[in-house]
């Protein structure tokens, strides 16, 4: 098999990999994202327990934003890993 | 000087990372091999997950043995060189038949479209076919006209009695949408020329989201998860939110106040980068919608797919082991997928109502 060959099939391997390294670091972004959020919001709630209708729409507001750039980075993937 | 890396540290990373990738690449050389055999008759995971959140020109429902129960749905194109218009059943393209001198390509770059049998292309044709997620977005608009149309002859019947029925069903959403969404977001005073256009989109969004996770026909199909429909729904967002804009708004992203003349005069910077945002928003709003549903389908199909995977690998009986397993996730994540719709509806929503109300902000 000629260099060029292998070469190329390193290339495909290397994509494949990017793509799973990838949709991992947007998973961990996401994570942490939300993870503050959430700790911050319960931290709220339990300071003022009557706010909590005000504190879990805006945390969800801003859980929906996060995870929108989140995705972002996934559909990237996906088309590392189909294309 | 300290040296922040190691030497060797370094040596053996990219070593380790070469060797890794060149690992990798030899499953991908056998992934090629493989596919063939998977073709002449074992299961194919991403062929089947694929299969279920593209369009098509029929509606599948089951395959009972080696017979395929499915819907055949319209076909309806225009040849632009022969000027003339064809409508046919699906039906007639099964199995790569040729009708008219059209068929479905299996494979190559048109893959899953029309093309002319004899060029291979279908640069000719304009394809208006009722696709699987034509007829579902049909399908839920006839929907929404029902049920929207009932509740308010129901409270032209019922003026000033308690809601019954429908009503009192939908009447909880609707003012949602209004008191919680409308209202703050662009002030109550404007707020009324917005709501049809907010109602829907919310109703829009969740109805074709909760049929999404149905299985069976009508629902099922992968509508929101599709990028033309969300890029639709952007783009009108995009053109009302462009077209209520006052003078203060376009002067805040042209000539911005309080910003030093060379930002913005032998080279425009921040006009630039304040022209980028108005078309990044309503082009995250169409990825988050999209991303956020194909990805649920993704998933479910991915965990069932799993169970028809290990059955190939190890045998009927591992197949009904992990069926157990998959099944539970699968109910558990459909679960979530119904939490998902509402939050995307709600999300989709209030950010449009937010984008009209900052375009209609009168300067202080």
């Amino acid at each position: 098999m000629s260099t060029l060959s292998i070469l190329l099939e390193i290339g495909e391997g290397l994509a494949k990999m990017g793509a799973g390294v990838g949709a991992g670091l947007a998973a961990i972004g996401a994570g942490i994202g939300i993870g503050q959020i959430g700790g911050k919001a319960v931290e709220g709630i339990a300071r003022q327990p009557e706010a909590v209708g005000d504190i879990r729409s805006n945390m969800i507001i801003a859980a929906a934003l996060v995870e929108g750039v989140a995705f972002f980075g996934i559909v990237i993937s996906l088309l590392a890993l189909v294309l | 000087m300290k040296k922040i890396i190691r030497e060797s540290t370094l040596k053996y990373t990219i070593s380790f990372i070469g060797i890794i990738a060149m690992i990798f690449s030899t499953f991908a050389l056998h992934a090629e091999e493989e596919k063939i055999g998977k073709e002449e008759g074992g299961f194919n995971a991403g062929e089947m997950i694929f299969e279920h959140v593209l369009d098509s020109h029929e509606w599948h429902i089951m395959t009972i043995g080696d017979h395929h129960v499915s819907i055949p749905l319209p076909v309806i194109i225009y040849d632009k060189e022969e000027g003339g218009l064809h409508i046919f059943s699906s039906s007639h393209l099964a199995h790569g038949h040729v009708y008219k001198g059209y068929k479905i390509a299996l494979d190559g770059d048109y893959e899953g479209k029309i093309v002319k049998a004899a060029g291979g292309t279908n640069e000719e044709i304009i394809d208006l076919s009722i696709t699987k997620t034509v007829f579902a977005i049909m399908f839920s608009a006839v929907l929404m006209l029902w049920m929207f149309i009932s509740i308010a002859n129901s409270y032209k019947k019922r003026k000033d009695k308690a809601p019954k029925g429908l009503q009192s069903f939908l009447e909880p959403l609707i003012l949602f949408v209004r008191d919680d969404v409308a209202k703050p977001a662009i002030g109550s005073r404007e707020y009324m020329r917005f709501m049809p256009y907010l109602l829907t989109i919310f109703f829009f969004i969740v109805i074709n989201n909760l049929l999404g996770i149905i299985p069976i026909f009508p629902g099922g199909s992968n509508v929101n998860g599709n990028i033309g429909v969300t890029f639709v729904m952007a783009a009108l967002t995009f053109i009302i939110t462009s077209s209520v804009g006052t003078k203060d708004y376009w002067m805040h992203i042209i000539n911005m106040p309080g910003v030093p003349w060379w930002l913005k005069f032998p080279i425009p910077l921040m006009p630039i980068v304040e022209l980028v945002g108005v078309f990044t928003k309503p082009i995250v709003l169409m990825i988050r919608l999209f991303a956020n549903i194909l990805a649920g389908h993704i998933v479910i199909l991915g965990f069932m797919a799993m169970i028809f995977i290990f059955a190939n690998l190890f045998g009927a009986v591992a197949g009904y082991g992990v069926s157990v397993v998959s099944v539970a996730f699968s109910v558990f994540l459909s679960l979530l997928e119904i939490l998902v719709a509402f939050i995307q509806a709600y999300v989709f929503t209030l950010l449009s109502a937010l984008y009209f109300g900052m375009a209609m902000e009168k300067h202080h």
